[in-house]
């Protein structure tokens, strides 16, 4: 009873999402710029200091860089459903005959489609500029992107449900969205890093997804991408499911 | 069958219902029937218990005892009783990026309506609350006045049988608030609609309800209509001044005539019904020749039956309500 996930509900809260998102069109135009500062600055410092085999290191750091910007939106997204709590709209949400999984699901495609695009368009400029070669490649990407774009979300709405307001968020960045980042392969790789980071690496969702867009993009890979898209499923479906437990608990009085 | 059709008149019903935040009683078994159409005000100061009931008939908080059925649905079948209420909280809940529209659309969308339904049924509430021309704008560009009654307009979206609002007027001024109250009458005496409000004012629960249930720490200490409840005051007092007092307590002799207070400049009247008692009063005055200056009414409150029931007036309550939650929280944040 009310505990069904109903597409219709998803894609009502889907669709709000999407709705603040074109109409916040310039604040996201602006966030795109830091994705770019990193891949220009550190792809054109490091050319020279870093060897890849048969690749300029720029190409390398490309599919990172993609990942970096799917993180940090998807992590923002989830964790702005504290704002929903601060000015009241997440009552009018939570008195509608809904299931919370509807809610969680929802609010977790919204902002996974967000971030997503964001990374599309990294992914797209990248290619223009011939960083990276477009191909099949590039379509075997995208689930990699989608995967990424879900777990964090649903990390963010974990987070979300543990803070009364947006005050910790800078916490939250140095903490534990820049060691992900940090560890995942995004900047360099991860094969011949000391044998404690790389372990850590291997608890870091993010590196399979950064494995994975590279593995299809470039064709560089840790543990091929096969594994990478059944750890990222495996995650992705996790956080959701402990999401939606977190959202319940805290929603609930 | 007599209670047959009792029970499909009455639209809320309450019984022993209690919420514990910790140690702290916030409800303290409330019990309470509310019939279908009726305008039903909980009264009393901040920190009451008024807001946490209306939270547990919205399914918005689970009680920790006892029980209420919203249209003979159970409050814990939380989606079935959902779907046939409107909730107006006390605190803003609209978007306030999107459109008056919007936020009415994402409503009927989430209560599951059709694409027809759901712009017919805009159009209607926004007419209802005078919102058409405000439609389309963000909800930042609305003043409070205009955010309340968009609020209003979205609980009635999907038909519900009973709309709860909760402090329907905090924090608008004068001339709003007279607005907000047109609407909610109307909403009850042209469309039926069964409606409990909170609220801390008794010029607002004496206006707008039918029957008042007064709060206080938690548990219904009087239930009544607002008339009623002034009337147990024993009606009003007239303050007649004149030099003569004396002579005109000993003339005034009708049998309506509940109580006297004799002072020097003036004497006190107490009769049920002021306004047909000062006539006969004069009448009487003057064929004994007695010079009266000036006849004051005073009217009883509900501030003055709160009193009469706490001994305290409102605001020392709230005062006192407001350190307890206060403490309350900061514990509760421990925890």
């Amino acid at each position: 009873m009310g505990q069904e996930i109903m597409f219709q509900d998803i894609y009502t809260i889907w669709l709000r999402e999407m709705l603040k998102f074109v109409r916040a069109r310039s604040r996201i135009a602006s966030s795109l710029a830091m994705p770019f500062i990193w891949l220009f600055i550190l792809g054109f410092g490091f050319s020279s200091s870093i060897t890849i085999p048969g690749l300029p290191y720029i190409g390398f750091l490309a599919p990172g860089i993609i990942g970096m910007i799917i993180l940090f939106t998807s992590i923002f997204s989830g964790i702005s459903i504290i704002y929903d709590r601060q000015f009241g709209f997440l009552k009018e949400i939570l008195v509608a005959p809904v299931s919370r999984s509807s809610i969680v699901i929802g609010k977790t495609f919204g902002g996974a489609t967000i971030a997503t695009i964001n990374g599309l368009i990294v992914l797209g400029i990248s290619s223009a500029l011939g960083f990276i070669d477009f191909g099949i490649g590039t379509l075997l990407a995208i689930p990699f992107m989608i995967l990424i774009a879900i777990s964090f979300v649903a990390m963010g709405l974990i987070i979300a449900s543990r803070m009364k307001n947006m005050e910790g968020f800078q916490m939250i960045m140095s903490f534990l969205v820049m060691p992900i980042f940090l560890l995942s392969g995004a900047l360099f790789p991860l094969k011949d890093v000391p044998d404690a980071m790389k372990v850590i690496s291997y608890f870091d969702p993010l590196s399979y997804g950064i494995d994975g867009i590279r593995g299809s993009l470039v064709g560089i890979t840790n543990v091929g991408i096969i594994t990478d898209f059944t750890v990222l499923l495996g995650i992705s479906v996790g956080m959701i499911s402990f999401g939606t437990v977190m959202f319940k608990k805290s929603t609930q009085s | 069958m007599k209670d047959g059709i009792k029970e499909f008149m009455s639209a809320i019903k309450i019984k022993n219902l209690t919420k514990k935040f910790g140690k702290f009683i916030a409800v303290d078994s409330i019990n309470l029937e509310i019939k279908e159409g009726e305008l039903f005000g909980l009264l009393g100061p901040n920190g009451a218990g008024k807001s946490t009931t209306l939270n547990m008939l919205a399914t918005m908080m689970m009680p920790t005892s006892g029980n209420a059925t919203i249209n003979n649905v159970e409050i814990t079948s939380q989606d079935s009783v959902r779907r046939t209420i409107g909730m107006v909280f006390q605190d803003p809940s609209l978007d306030d990026e999107l459109t008056g529209k919007e936020n009415l659309e994402f409503h009927g969308r989430m209560y599951h309506m059709q694409k027809n339904l759901r712009a017919n049924r805009i159009e209607e509430v926004l007419k209802l609350v005078g919102l058409e021309d405000k439609a389309k704008f963000q909800i930042k560009t609305y003043s409070g006045g205009m955010k309340r009654r968009l609020e209003i307009a979205r609980g009635l979206m999907h038909h519900p049988k009973i709309l709860f609002l909760d402090e329907p007027t905090l924090g608008l001024d004068p001339q709003t608030r007279r607005g907000i109250w047109d609407y909610i009458q109307k909403l009850n005496k042209d469309e039926g609609l069964t409606i409990i409000l909170t609220t801390h004012y008794m010029e607002e629960a004496d206006y707008l309800c039918d029957r008042i249930a007064i709060i206080d720490n938690g548990k219904i200490i009087a239930l009544d209509t607002p008339e009623n409840m002034k009337n147990i005051m024993g009606g009003d007092i007239l303050k007649i001044e004149t030099r003569e007092s004396g002579s005109l307590d000993k003339i005034l002799k009708f049998d309506w005539i509940k109580d006297k207070t004799r002072f020097d400049d003036y004497l006190n009247v107490t009769v049920a019904d002021g306004g047909s008692a000062i006539p006969d009063i004069l009448k009487a005055a003057s064929e004994a020749g007695i010079k009266i200056d000036s006849v004051h009414m005073i009217r009883p409150s509900l501030e003055d039956v709160f009193i009469h029931y706490t001994g305290r007036t409102i605001r020392e309550q709230e005062a006192d309500s407001t350190n307890q939650i206060k403490s309350m929280m900061n514990q509760w944040g421990k925890r």
